[in-house]
């Protein structure tokens, strides 16, 4: 019988959600990392070690990983440190990708470290030097409180050398060299404000591959889709009750399916009117349809962050979110029907899902 | 010997590591070099480069306020402290 579990990053640390492949009962393990902020936690499905990356506001940043599904933790930073002679810092170990035994860790200020050794030892891959206008945007003086950061890393499924990379409120950029060289693609993507340079200076919140030539982005102002590997983008947010989000999911076995969060874009950012509620499109964005079955529709003021909605690989997939206020939501029937899994775990970072075998 | 103390968010993460232990050092700086050869890591979760202390990592040396370079006398505690953090 297969097992599913979810990955929670929380801000007093990282929980293990457990179920079967019905998905209908769960239990809940945790925390781990010592209770330090999770920012994001993965599974890598070939090796089946679990990674968390988390910073202390006491003990700095880390790399924790469990290999025996959460019983026992170590974590390392050897290595995830800028050149002293740089003058620059690293505030925030903020997202993570693996496979095969490579971990990739995405940074701010930004910058990707990686591990070629299960995540004992780090070694700096790239700063995205060079890319248009970084003397200005990635000058510490001229970045916003809260710093800029990676804050996301989309694995390609097949080729190691070729991923992309979100910098926040700068873009999106691609490598197919193994980070020796990126390419921003950000192109058709909307800005409502000033931008100094034409390929960058876009708020990319989410991006998530639905097959070899299509992305879907959750982006500041509007969702986007590219069917052309990211090198040029539609808007598609006609039918969304906002254009703001952070989290999105891609449908396993149907390009044309998709999940979003739609926000209050203000200071609250949480759900509409106080109703929980997924989007889905079926069609590729042209048209939208609220999920809505068994989530709070009364006073549920609840956020969503960028990482914080997952979807499994069943023949019929599960959704997952986690929300700001430590809720967790379940659904085993591509969104349909909902309920609530977990109540009150503090307020999660991430939500990822694992299926095994 | 200095009589150092060290906060309880520190040992969980080493092995072995106590609470409290006797250091033969000349300055904090160096009592934190002698933990880190015998727990690696550990530097990391009490330093930045530069190096410095971290932001939230106050070190006392009798009782004032202390710095890597502070030295230290043969019977001296020094409290590390992880001060300062919210809820």
């Amino acid at each position: 019988m297969p097992k599913t579990i979810l990955l929670v990053g929380t801000r007093k640390g990282c929980f293990l959600l457990e179920s079967d492949a019905d998905r209908r009962s769960w239990t809940t393990r945790g925390p781990f990392c010592e209770g330090w902020p999770v920012y994001h936690a993965i599974h890598d499905d070939s090796t089946g070690t679990i990674f968390a990356a988390a910073a202390s506001e006491w003990h700095g940043s880390a790399v924790w990983r469990s290999t025996d599904l959460g019983e026992t933790w170590t974590l390392s930073s050897e290595g995830i440190a800028y050149d002293e002679s740089t003058g620059r810092k690293l505030s925030k170990v903020s997202t993570l990708a693996a496979r095969d035994g490579r971990v990739l860790v995405g940074v701010e200020a930004p910058g990707i470290f990686e591990s070629k050794d299960g995540g004992e030892t780090f070694s700096l891959l790239t700063t995205l030097v060079g890319q248009p206008g970084s003397d200005g945007w990635d000058d510490p003086a001229n970045q916003p409180p809260g710093h800029l950061g990676i804050s996301a890393i989309a694995l390609d499924k097949d080729d190691s050398s070729r991923f992309w990379a979100i910098v926040q409120g700068i873009g999106l950029f691609e490598t197919t060299d193994d980070g020796s060289s990126w390419t921003p693609r950000n192109r058709g993507l909307r800005a409502d404000w000033p931008r100094p340079h034409e390929e960058v200076g876009f708020c990319v919140h989410k991006v998530v591959r639905a097959d070899d030539a299509r992305l879907y982005q959750q982006n500041h102002v509007g969702m986007h889709r590219s069917d052309d590997d990211g090198h040029t983008w539609t808007e598609i947010t006609e039918g969304l009750p906002t254009e703001f989000g952070f989290a999105a999911a891609a449908h396993p076995h149907d390009r044309d399916t998709f999940y979003v969060v739609p926000l209050d874009p203000g200071h609250g950012r949480t759900m509409l009117d106080g109703h929980a509620a997924v989007w889905q499109t079926k069609d590729a964005g042209s048209s939208w349809k609220p999920l809505r079955s068994g989530l709070p529709q009364n006073d549920a003021w609840l956020g969503v962050l960028r990482e914080a909605m997952a979807i499994d690989s069943y023949d019929v997939p599960g959704l997952y979110f986690g929300t700001s206020t430590g809720q967790v939501f379940a659904s085993a029937d591509e969104g349909e029907s909902w309920s609530e899994i977990a109540t009150y775990l503090p307020p999660i970072s991430s939500v990822e899902v694992a299926v095994l075998p | 010997m200095a009589d150092v103390h060290l906060p309880g968010t520190l040992t969980p993460l080493f092995a072995g590591l106590p609470r409290r232990l006797d250091v033969d050092a000349g300055t904090v700086d160096d009592a934190i070099a002698q933990l880190e050869q015998q727990w690696p890591g550990l530097r990391d979760r009490l330093c930045e480069p530069g190096p410095s202390l971290r932001t939230h990592i106050h070190v006392y040396v009798d009782r004032e306020r202390a710095t890597l370079a502070t030295q230290l006398e043969p019977r001296s505690r020094v409290d590390v402290i992880a001060a300062i953090s919210g809820g």
